[in-house]
């Protein structure tokens, strides 16, 4: 009886999940007109230089991310109970202004007569060119997904048993030897849920190529954007490079959880 | 970790000193002014977008944690492999890239609307709305489920309880604080959300996300400077309270 209850929620997935999912394969394999082709793949193959370039900025931007918010979520773990919530809600106060409004005044700090430039003209130094930069694209992303790399490792800190990490310093371990031996795989799930929760936005972003990238450093999901309500109409191209961004996607992440032992991984 | 704490926070300082700024100019501040706060209140572009949000954020929400209680109920029911396969189902939204998402939305939404003569707009956009927040509805409540000793609601029954009211004397209030949080979590994102609401949203309605992009394009008002600031100390009010409140009460019970 109480199955019944989930029947409109299959449903639901169903038409607005699994149909547009399909309709994206479908496009990416026909033509305008609906005739099987496989042109659309391989005109995808035009544009590596922007599919490698994406994911070589997202895997940068994960990877500071995660020098960041590993020994950030370390101190967040051991600080005393009580303060642990206040800590954590100012690291994620500032994902409450808007994302765009945020990214926006990156413009504003980095541009040559932003605010970074005319404070260091005070002395006499640059302007630098920062703005417009594939430096700014992944300062952007690390800025904008920083705080996704920090819950999941905190969340699995938290949870490690403090008798654990005392066992392997009474047994002889000195601070980087408990580092890596204990602290480091149990929290692999919090690890791998990070990088997954940095990599996905930052490698399909639009937002943040257009606004601090220029119209120079365009990366896969601006290339989508333009297919489907930008200049170059055009959704069969635009779904068959969706289909191969999933398809990247899924091959990182079939790698990533190679080194994941535990069964039940830690979703957020 | 203070280095962090700056990366962090100087958008929003520099945002928020600019809601005072004279002039328009983003980069240099020429004097104190409130004026921008009594504009903002005039402004009907800003002020529809916002009401358009928070009607779609409500919605969404509210509806998503209708479908995502009723759908947790029954998932939680169901034998290991379809309630595996359902989960999996369930993470799908999550771990999708959301340009994805919305672009297959899109398609769906075109596809059809193309043949049954109507266009995309406010129900398009809340029911894109709803799809992304299900899942996280859902995977706030599973775990209470996890957490519930399942006799309790055959000891109800036992008891002389229907199942019915059973269920909302048992259930109900050892799954509500997922269905709360779920509930919140899903309004924050309906809030927030560009880049499904851009592909879904058609051209004739606005949201507040979509306004300030199209402003991005060109330039932002500092009126929406004064909006934010206002929603962000808002919401530092609430949680400010919100903390308060907690440790006032793990004070009264004995921090353990």
């Amino acid at each position: 009886m109480k199955k019944l209850l989930s029947a409109p929620y299959l449903l639901w997935m169903a038409v607005f999940i699994i149909v547009p999912l399909g309709m994206v394969a479908y496009f990416a394999f026909t033509t305008e007109t609906g005739a099987f082709t496989l042109d659309n793949l391989a005109a995808v193959s035009q544009y590596s230089n922007i599919f490698i370039r994406s994911i070589w900025l997202a895997a940068i931007a994960t990877i500071i991310c995660l020098i960041i918010a590993y020994p950030l979520a370390l101190i967040l773990a051991k600080i005393d109970k009580s303060y642990q919530s206040t800590v954590l809600m100012i690291v994620m106060l500032p994902m409450w202004m808007n994302f765009l409004l945020r990214t926006y005044a990156w413009m504003t700090l980095l541009g040559n007569n932003g605010l970074i430039n005319n404070f260091l003209s005070l002395f006499g130094i640059g302007p630098f060119e920062m703005l417009n930069t594939q430096g700014a694209v992944v300062l952007g992303m690390v800025y904008n997904y920083l705080p996704y790399m920090i819950l999941p490792l905190y969340t699995v800190m938290a949870k490690i048993d403090k008798s654990v990490i005392e066992a392997a310093q009474d047994l002889g371990c000195n601070g980087a030897k408990t580092l890596f031996k204990v602290t480091v795989p149990l929290s692999m799930p919090g690890i791998l849920s990070g990088i997954t929760m940095v990599f996905v936005p930052a490698i399909s972003t639009f937002i943040i190529s257009r606004m601090l990238g220029g119209g120079s450093n365009l990366l896969i999901g601006d290339l989508i954007e333009m297919q489907f309500l930008g200049n170059s109409y055009n959704p069969n191209l635009g779904a068959a490079i969706s289909l191969v961004l999933m398809v990247i996607i899924l091959l990182i992440m079939t790698i990533l959880n190679q080194f994941d032992q535990d069964e039940d991984r830690v979703l957020m | 970790m203070a280095l962090i704490l700056l990366f962090l926070y100087i958008p929003i300082f520099v945002l928020i000193v600019f809601s005072f700024n004279v002039t328009k100019s983003r980069s240099v501040f020429s004097g104190f002014t409130f004026d921008w706060y009594i504009k903002l209140f005039h402004n009907k572009l800003i002020m529809t977008s916002l009401l358009n949000t928070i009607i779609v954020a409500v919605a969404a929400s509210v509806l998503a944690t209708v479908l995502g209680t009723a759908a947790a109920i029954g998932i939680n029911k169901m034998k290991k492999l379809p309630k595996t396969l359902v989960m999996q189902g369930t993470n799908i939204p999550i771990v999708n890239p959301e340009i994805v998402m919305g672009v297959s939305l899109m398609l769906l939404f075109v596809f059809f609307a193309a043949r049954m003569n109507f266009e995309l707009g406010f129900v398009t956009l809340i029911i894109a709305h709803i799809t992304f927040d299900v899942p996280y509805v859902i995977l706030n409540i599973m775990p209470r489920f996890r957490q519930m000793n399942p006799h309790l609601y055959e000891a109800a029954q036992d008891l002389g309880c229907s199942p019915i009211s059973a269920f909302f004397k048992v259930i109900l209030p050892e799954i509500l604080p997922g269905i709360i949080s779920g509930f919140l979590m899903a309004f924050t994102f309906s809030l927030d959300d560009f880049v499904v609401s851009y592909f879904t949203i058609g051209a004739t309605s606005q949201t507040l996300p979509i306004t300030i992009y199209s402003m991005t394009r060109r330039k932002v008002s500092p009126e929406i400077n004064a909006l934010s600031t206002i929603i962000f100390v808002v919401v530092v009010t609430v949680l400010v309270i919100k903390n308060i409140a907690e440790r006032r009460n793990s004070v009264k019970r004995g921090v353990r």
